[in-house]
């Protein structure tokens, strides 16, 4: 039933080279969205009008349109105005923007959170506002973003799938060239659905963990 | 400016876009509601079997990206088992089972943390389990749950750019057309993200409206 | 009388408005070392306002605050950063950082802000714990601590930083009232060391046991000052001696605390 030379010498091969891929993908996103994600809440929080106005606009219009818009922007877009991306760049800068635009809403919203007498105190002691919001709001505020953040990233993970509409093949877009090479989309397509599941779960169960680790007695209270 | 004639010339084609993503984004989310709400039910009250059931399909359609479970279904699926569907219907099925997850997930959610005293009480009137949750339990969690509910709308909205990859006539995919005819890219696809930024405010503001109107005295967090 | 000749602590005509409404209006008075002023007043007449001009948490419309011969007030925020270092501040709702244990609350300042040594800053902030009698509680988080444990801690932590003078903002209003014992009796040990302290504070007790002197603030302005013996028993305006007698039928005359 299930063609197994098929299997071992034309799909896990190239859908290997689409995994690499997506884990170089994934790599290079995370990280880098979540930061850019962090610097654009606090510019939104404490910057100045022009700060706050700029991440504002920023926020409200990665999350507002479609990432798909966002990457044909950057690959098929910029060559009109004379920069060319390649497609893994293209891809990644998109992926940084957009999640950068959630993460920095689950990080306004941490940031809030936290108790603006602590801001105050720390002042009090002679540290600057930055000092303070440096020790002492971000620790808080991003264990208060882990279940947001830690959403987001999985969402990223999977959303790394679109890379393949730019023309980057990751696992996405093997599984497709394979499968309409040789129409079995079916099987195909059931094997990167397993790939996928299993690194999401995976991914999942780490962020829970680390969710754990950083938590302190009493961080659930709010307000 | 030549790009501001080309959108001029763009709009109409476009627009008619609208019909197209708006049809299939209220269409997922009326699905995805009716298959989310029965689902959330028996997440909360169904034997450990149904949960355990219910569970792998939350897994199943939340762990997978949009992409993969478009071509999975509709090249792949569909195909094996003889089911001949336009790309819209397709994508409708497909996005409302998705979003039949996700929206379990915020039910399951509001229904908790009602707690148990609401059933206890209806009960003790002689109110049967489906007559409660009916009467007693749906009623509050479902205006509980607007909040979270109205970042299915926006998420939907941008998610359904993605059915361009099957080819439905929605507004992405009519841009990439006239942008290649055109040559034109940055102020169409300028133009297509304006109409998604538009569409999302417009819906954002109806749902805000429609919290207004159902909201229960006092029940604030 | 602890009135020494060292003037600590000048503050001179203090003006501050919130939004078209005059909070304080011309608010002067001087605190020697080792003085322990209390002030009084009904609710918002600026009370905790005119302490955050002290440290410049809010910045006055009008007036000067002088520290020993420096002025504090008219500054950039680097040189504000360094005068606070010298003036320690008890808030009313303790503020303290919830995110580290107690003996880390207590040190982080020193070594952010001071740049001391970890293991130095480590030893210092213990020392201070363990004078306000939280030295085995060190590793305790605010959250597992009560209302009088963690004002103590926070009055360890202003503490830590060697200040020439300590404000206090209703440090006891937010505590229940078996807990208000405890701080106040740290803060009767303060003041027998020779702290230098202004109290804004509904407590009449500890006012007339401790306090060298009383301030009435009453509408922004500082209506009538002086010794607490004075004040209870002969004060110059009806208003102050109705004040004093409502406070007192309210929150008792507390008289015994623990230590």
């Amino acid at each position: 039933m299930i063609d197994w030379s098929f299997f071992l010498e034309i799909l896990l091969p190239s859908l290997f080279e689409g995994f690499l891929m997506t884990i170089k993908i994934i790599f290079w996103s995370i990280p880098i969205g979540l930061a850019v994600g962090i610097i654009i809440a606090v510019g939104r929080v404490y910057g100045n009008l022009l700060v706050s106005f700029f991440s504002k606009a920023y926020i409200i219009f990665f999350r507002g349109t479609p990432l798909l818009i966002q990457l044909f922007i950057l690959y098929y877009g910029f060559p009109s105005i004379g920069i060319y991306l390649s497609p893994f760049v293209a891809a990644v800068i998109g992926f940084v923007l957009c999640s950068s635009a959630y993460h920095a809403e689950y990080i306004r919203g941490a940031i809030q959170s936290v108790k603006s007498g602590q801001v105050l105190a720390a002042q009090a002691l002679g540290m600057s506002k930055f000092s303070a919001v440096l020790n002492i709001v971000l620790p808080q505020a991003l264990r208060r973003a882990i279940p947001g953040c830690s959403n987001e990233i999985i969402y990223l993970i999977k959303y790394s799938s679109l890379a393949f509409m730019v023309t980057c093949i990751e696992l996405t877009g093997a599984g497709k060239i394979v499968a309409s090479r040789y129409f079995t989309y079916t099987e195909v397509f059931i094997v990167v659905g397993a790939i996928y599941l299993t690194i999401v779960s995976l991914a999942t169960k780490a962020l829970n963990m680390l969710e754990e680790r950083l938590s302190f007695p009493g961080w659930e209270n709010k307000r | 400016m030549e790009n501001l004639i080309v959108i001029y010339q763009a709009l109409p084609f476009l627009l008619q876009g609208i019909i197209t993503t708006l049809g299939l984004v209220l269409s997922a989310l009326a699905l995805g509601f009716i298959i989310g709400v029965p689902l959330s039910v028996g997440q909360v009250y169904g034997s450990p079997c149904i949960k355990k059931f219910i569970g792998i399909y939350v897994w199943f359609f939340r762990g997978l990206p949009i992409l993969v479970l478009l071509f999975l279904f509709y090249y792949g699926l569909f195909n094996m088992i003889g089911l001949n569907l336009s790309a819209f219907m397709a994508a409708v099925l497909v996005l409302g089972l998705r979003s039949s997850a996700y929206q379990a997930q915020i039910f399951r959610g509001s229904i908790q943390s009602l707690g148990q005293g609401q059933l206890l009480a209806a009960q003790s009137l002689g109110m049967s389990k489906g007559m409660a949750i009916w009467n007693i339990i749906l009623p509050q969690a479902l205006r509980m749950s607007i909040p979270g509910w109205s970042n299915e709308y926006p998420a939907m909205l941008t998610e359904s750019a993605v059915t361009y990859a099957i080819g439905v006539m929605e507004v992405l995919t009519r841009g990439n057309f006239i942008a290649s005819r055109t040559y034109r890219p940055m102020p169409i696809y300028l133009t297509c993200a304006l109409i998604f930024i538009v569409l999302s405010y417009i819906g954002m503001k109806i749902l805000h409206i429609l919290e207004e109107k159902v909201r229960i005295p006092g029940f604030e967090e | 009388m602890k009135r020494e000749n060292e003037l600590i602590l000048q503050v001179k005509d203090i003006q501050k408005s919130f939004g078209g409404k005059k909070v304080l209006r011309g608010v002067s008075f001087d605190v020697y070392k080792g003085e322990t002023k209390v002030v009084i007043g009904p609710s918002g007449t600026g009370k905790s306002t005119l302490l955050r001009c002290i440290n410049q948490l809010t910045f006055p419309d009008d007036g000067t605050v002088w520290l020993r011969d420096q002025e504090v007030t008219h500054h950039n925020l680097k040189e504000i950063n360094r005068f606070r270092q010298k003036i320690g501040m008890v808030f009313q709702d303790f503020n303290l950082f919830d995110h580290l244990d107690a003996v880390r609350n207590v040190e982080i300042a020193l070594i952010k802000v001071k740049g001391m040594g970890k293991k130095e800053a480590r030893e210092k902030a213990l020392y201070e714990l363990k004078k306000v009698g939280l030295g085995k509680q060190a590793l305790l988080y605010p959250a597992q601590l009560s209302g009088g444990q963690k004002q103590r801690v926070s009055i360890a932590r202003a503490l830590a930083m060697d200040p020439e003078v300590m404000l206090f903002d209703e440090p006891t209003s937010a505590l229940d009232p078996e807990l208000i014992g405890e701080v106040l009796g740290v803060m009767q040990k303060l003041a027998r060391e020779g702290m230098t302290m202004i109290v804004v504070t509904h407590e009449m007790g500890f006012a007339r046991s401790v306090a060298d002197e009383i301030i009435f603030l009453e509408r922004g302005k500082l209506l009538e000052s002086g010794s607490p013996e004075k004040l209870f028993q002969n004060p110059e305006f009806e208003r102050t001696r109705k004040f004093l007698f409502k406070l007192t039928e309210l929150y008792g005359d507390i008289n015994g605390y623990k230590q």
